[in-house]
């Protein structure tokens, strides 16, 4: 969609192409485009086609395929028809972990995303400064575990700093990461604290697209920033926040390290997200077939979501016109 | 295609005069800046503390009794009896292995992932040959696919492999592309103009020769700002090792971190040794960052938005 360079191409180690004589260039050209680069382009093309069919393509077909078997890794997997899927409708911890993994995807994405916009306006329209820019991804350098345990122990209900300054106000301890109610809201805004600089940062790349006599007309009109940032920044950042969007809730459906490590799908499943179920079904139950069962699920909702959130905010067009 | 990236300040305040508004609107930016770093210091803090200082004074904005000692516990220094008496479960996690095993496969996956991307990428854009719409959009219905969903039957194919526990069955599944990577860089490989590439062909050049010496060099920015991207990626990955890994001899740092929190010490988490294994995963990518922020930062649009 956007492309660019922060510096023009300025290495041209074989000659320019001035002077050459035009004619001749195009007659060669043209006579190198009807042979083709057929040999060649084998060679080029081998390693990724190889790696796109071995694992990508390949292991997409077969975890179809899988999900219509019995398979525990060890004997080979048996045709079992639609068994895995009547068994995931009837299973109520299938259910629970899908309602789990949704009210953290609209914690984390309603949050993220109000947030992200703040600060990408906020560093469009009052400072241009690169370091901030730096400042506000740092997070998103950390892997999810090490994010986690770092919350983790600054919510550490006995030690946790963030406890301790709950306390010093005379609020009760709130153990964050061990309440059934608590739990999931806190790993969705773990979760925002890392991800929220870089949605930002791609906002911010839209935002520098509109151009800024708008806002200088606007100004001389006598508009408020309140009023410039509905009536000129949403309508025409609203293509690149659709593409935002859908792909942050795509990748939240996926959450899976920061429970891992710091609540292990507990207390009581509460924090027991799909990605997590599934994980354990496969590797702590060797329920492979099950397990790609959930996962076909799984693959079949993003898709679902990524069709009604394109159709619902007409991603494809544009108001820059 | 437009330009995004583009630094020079278009915003002018007119008036540098106090306004409420503008106020406000800095004290917010500070308190993001604030939230964002704080846990970077308060990991720096516990790491250099003991834990015993940690349970006697847990608000100390600086270290109790400073130390290297969750240093020495992260990294195997200390005897096993020594470790438990400060606190910590004397499991002997050797983080300098780790580090150096995800410097490996990040390495692997980075440079190899990025070269053959970069090939194919240009076979898309610069070569003609039969077919050459159809595998590419082949490539490019592979980007609705997550790669989650793909980690499962792979990891079926590597213990088909014999790879389970090696690097080389970490770095396998990503090593030769990602349908990102690929559609990345031919959109960047179309924008160089064709008469650069045609006068050196005019010069007796033949197309791998184009390729090395006329279109990498002149994609550098780009195939720099995907490099350091997949690095960092690659660095924190966490599920796909934590599926293939099992012993020492492959484990990443991602993995290890979540291991050492594991061996929670009957006394309670250690808390120092935690934090300071938590920093040596976290800081070569800090200062990796730290050499290529500006590049990456003004670029960081067209890499997200596909």
């Amino acid at each position: 969609m956007t492309i660019a360079s922060s510096s023009p191409p300025s290495r041209l180690p074989l000659g320019s192409a001035q002077g050459a004589g035009t004619k001749s260039r195009t007659r060669r050209a043209r006579s190198r485009e009807s042979q083709g680069d057929g040999r060649l382009a084998a060679v080029f093309i081998a390693p990724a086609l190889l790696g796109f069919l071995v694992f990508l393509l390949w292991p997409t077909l077969r975890g179809i395929y899988l999900s219509f078997t019995r398979f525990n890794l060890l004997t080979p997997a048996e045709w079992v028809g639609f068994d895995n899927y009547v068994r995931m409708v009837n299973d109520p911890i299938f259910w629970s972990s899908l309602t789990v993994t949704v009210e953290y995807v609209f914690i984390n994405i309603g949050v993220q995303t109000v947030a992200a916009l703040a600060i990408a306006v906020l560093l469009q329209r009052l400072t241009q400064s690169a370091l901030l820019r730096g400042i506000v991804l740092t997070p998103y350098l950390m892997s999810n575990v090490v994010a986690g345990l770092v919350w983790l122990w600054i919510l550490d209900t006995q030690l946790g700093i963030g406890n301790e300054i709950i306390s010093a106000v005379g609020v009760d301890r709130i153990p964050f990461l061990a309440d059934e109610t608590w739990a999931i809201p806190t790993i969705a805004l773990i979760n925002v604290w890392r991800h929220v600089g870089y949605t930002a940062l791609l906002l911010f790349a839209g935002l520098q697209a509109i151009p800024n006599d708008m806002y200088e007309a606007a100004k001389v009109d006598g508009a408020s920033e309140w009023r410039m940032f509905w009536r000129i920044t949403m309508p025409l950042l609203r293509p690149v926040l659709a593409v935002v969007l859908i792909m942050t809730v795509i990748g939240s459906f996926q959450v899976f390290d920061t429970v891992a490590v710091t609540t292990a799908g507990g207390p009581a499943n509460a924090t027991n997200v799909l990605q997590y179920y599934i994980y354990g079904s496969a590797f702590g139950r060797f329920q492979f077939g099950y397990a790609s069962a959930m996962s076909v699920a799984l693959l079949v909702v993003l898709s679902a979501i990524t069709v009604l959130q394109y159709r619902l905010t007409r991603a494809g067009r544009t108001d820059l016109g | 295609m437009t330009a995004v990236t583009t630094t020079t300040p278009t915003v002018r305040p007119a008036k540098r005069r106090f306004s409420l508004g503008r106020a406000t609107a800095w004290a917010v930016l500070g308190l993001v800046v604030l939230i964002t770093l704080l846990p970077f210091y308060w990991i720096l803090r516990t790491a250099l503390s003991t834990n015993a200082g940690l349970n006697a004074d847990p608000t100390s904005p600086l270290p109790v009794d400073l130390t290297g000692t969750g240093f020495q516990r992260a990294l195997g220094l200390q005897s096993a009896e020594e470790a438990v008496a400060q606190g910590g479960a004397g499991g002997g996690l050797d983080f300098w292995r780790y580090l150096l095993n995800s410097v490996i496969v990040s390495t692997l996956i980075t440079g190899c992932q990025i070269f053959f991307s970069a090939m194919a990428a240009y076979a898309f854009s610069r070569l003609r040959w039969r077919g050459r719409d159809k595998v590419f959009g082949l490539f490019l219905g592979g980007l609705m696919v997550p790669t989650i969903f793909t980690l499962l039957p792979n990891f079926v194919l590597i213990k088909q492999l014999h790879l389970v526990d090696t690097l080389l069955g970490i770095a396998l599944p990503s090593l030769f592309m990602t349908p990102f990577a690929v559609f990345f860089l031919r959109q960047f490989f179309m924008n160089i103009p064709r008469e650069v590439e045609e006068a050196a062909l005019l010069d007796g050049a033949g197309k791998v020769k184009v390729f090395f010496r006329v279109v990498l060099p002149m994609a550098s920015t780009p195939v720099i700002t995907l490099g350091v991207l997949t690095y960092i990626t690659s660095w924190n990955d966490y599920f796909w090792p934590l599926m293939v890994s099992y012993s020492d001899s492959s484990r990443v740092l991602t993995v290890a971190l979540a291991v050492f929190r594991a061996q929670t010490p009957a006394t309670g988490v250690d808390w120092s040794g935690l934090m300071a294994a938590t920093l040596i995963a976290a800081l070569p990518m800090l200062v990796l960052f730290a050499c290529f922020a500006r590049r990456i930062v003004s670029s960081i649009g067209f890499t997200g938005i596909k």
